[in-house]
């Protein structure tokens, strides 16, 4: 008979384990023949991720340094561009990350992130090869379409999303939020009609890729100004099936400019009351010492390989899931 | 009352919005690839019964509601209010209103147990047990040796209750009815 408590069972069967497997050895092999080096970098480090929206869980470890406070690494994108500044040349990762409090169909506080950077090749270069990367797992090919931020938020939304008075973003909102008035900001506007009124649209039997993200949005991408002249960021995301599945940029180069958009975030964390988090100074020195022109993407795996396993959630590929572990 | 940040947020959890008690029904986390994370909320507004859907930002906090299910012995109906009695041997008793039993009314029988959910100590509404034994007050004459075929009847109940019933049912015999679809389930 059974024991009543099964949550020491696995969350993913045996056999979609054995799967998962063969997607690792698939992604390990495409990057293998593209020359692209593997590495494994730190789940701990001095400095956790400043983005606002971001909760990092940290600990306290004893080092030759003492009692010191290390994050567990929301991203291993720190650690990899010191890399890429020492010269590492074209990098990929299958990296743990930690993100606090995420959980849910889509979501896990732990998950698999794979990330890559390719110091050299261009943008729509690497879109092509995220794509590639996508169909290769997903073993199957899709027509790709591309489509930047403010044209798919015009047809979805009706709005302008770059030039839309706050006002008329906070009307829009407010039917998902009920009654209570919304004093929203104007990227917390954004977010909200892009999760429930643009992304369910997109990846329907296609690769949708959005671009040309407003400049607010940028994270650690590159900014230029599109055709209107708007400041928009050089950052892309990919979508399949609704799903949001990768995240790239035209990596930020500039020391100066990365200090300040870290500090940007700090000042966003105190005005929303979220914790100080201690930012990458590593990070910094190396772009200081010179980082390539280099663009980088992160995926999560998980969740194309649930698509792939024609599964609906991140905890049916994953052995144990947070509620489980 | 405690309140409750969206991390907490649980299938159950009586969380007031909008001035009115509700019951989470179901939680989503939704982030976009960067940026304000959300949940995507259902909750039932117990006094109305309607599933409402709410967008939070994720750790926004909500107010609880102090809502509690009771067991209850349906005591007797004094003209305008219901009154019940808590059956965990303190003899307390509370009195519902017509708007709390709702469609409940039809399947009070004294001495019988529901469960009442009350609201800062009020009763705002009444749930009858899956299953309730009732005797047929009112009904055609019953058709003998009409047990196989599938003809139905409506008959009357000792609650006030219509439900339809098998053509060979009698006034006076005792039935099972199932309380969520008002269907004869058999002879008790």
């Amino acid at each position: 008979m059974d024991h009543p408590d099964s949550t020491w069972r696995p969350s993913a069967d045996i056999e979609t384990l054995r799967a998962r497997a063969r997607h690792l050895a698939s992604v390990r092999a495409f990057f293998k023949a593209r020359g692209v080096l593997e590495v494994e970098t730190p789940v701990l480090g001095h400095g956790g991720s400043t983005d606002p929206h971001l909760a990092s869980l940290s600990l306290k470890a004893t080092t030759p340094a003492g009692q010191e406070q290390l994050w567990l690494q929301t991203s291993p994108e720190g650690h990899m561009k010191r890399l890429l500044a020492a010269g590492s040349g074209p990098i990929f990762q299958l990296a743990r990350v930690f993100r606090d409090g995420e959980v849910g169909r889509r979501h896990n506080l732990e998950f698999t992130m794979l990330e890559w950077y390719r110091p050299g090749m261009t943008f729509d270069a690497l879109i092509g090869e995220t794509c590639d990367l996508i169909e290769h797992v997903l073993q199957s090919e899709l027509p790709r379409c591309r489509h930047a931020y403010r044209a798919l938020f015009q047809r979805h939304v009706g709005l302008d999303p770059l030039t839309a008075t706050l006002d008329a973003l906070q009307d829009r909102v407010a039917p998902h939020l009920g009654e209570s008035c919304p004093d929203w900001s104007r990227d917390s506007c954004l977010d909200l009609l892009m999760s429930f009124e643009v992304e369910p649209h997109l990846g329907q039997g296609v690769i949708d890729i959005v671009t040309e993200y407003p400049a607010s949005q940028a994270a650690l991408a590159k900014c230029h100004s599109d055709p209107d002249g708007c400041q928009v960021a050089s950052r892309f995301e990919v979508y399949v099936r609704g799903i949001e599945l990768a995240n790239g940029y035209d990596e930020l180069i500039d020391a100066c400019e990365q200090r300040q958009r870290f500090e940007a975030d700090q000042r966003e964390r105190r005005a929303l009351g979220a914790p100080s988090v201690e930012a990458d100074h590593h990070l910094v020195a190396a772009l200081e010492h010179g980082l390539p022109p280099a663009c980088g993407v992160a995926l999560g795996l998980d969740r194309l390989i649930m698509l792939a396993e024609g599964r609906a959630c991140v905890s049916d590929v994953m052995a144990f899931d947070t509620p489980r572990c | 009352m405690a309140n409750y940040s969206t991390n907490e947020f649980k299938s159950g959890l009586k969380v007031m919005l909008d001035g009115d008690p509700c019951s989470i029904v179901d939680n989503e986390f939704v982030k976009p690839g960067k940026g304000q994370a959300f949940n995507r909320v259902k909750l039932r507004n117990l006094m109305t019964g309607r599933v409402w859907e709410r967008t939070f930002k994720s750790g926004e906090s909500i107010e609880g509601a102090d809502v509690l299910d009771l067991d209850m012995e349906y005591l007797y109906n004094d003209g305008e209010m219901w009154h019940f009695m808590k059956t965990d041997g303190s003899f307390e008793q509370y009195a519902a209103d017509k708007k709390a039993v709702g469609e409940s009314e039809k399947w009070l029988k004294e001495q019988v147990s529901y469960t009442i959910t009350l609201w800062n100590d009020n009763p705002i509404s009444v749930a009858p047990p899956n299953f309730i034994e009732l005797t047929v007050t009112e009904t055609d004459p019953g058709l003998k040796g009409d047990t196989a075929n599938g003809g139905s009847k409506p008959a009357t109940l000792s609650t006030g209750a219509v439900v339809r019933v098998p053509l060979f049912i009698n006034e006076g015999e005792v039935l099972k009815i199932d309380t969520r679809s008002a269907e004869y389930v058999g002879r008790a």
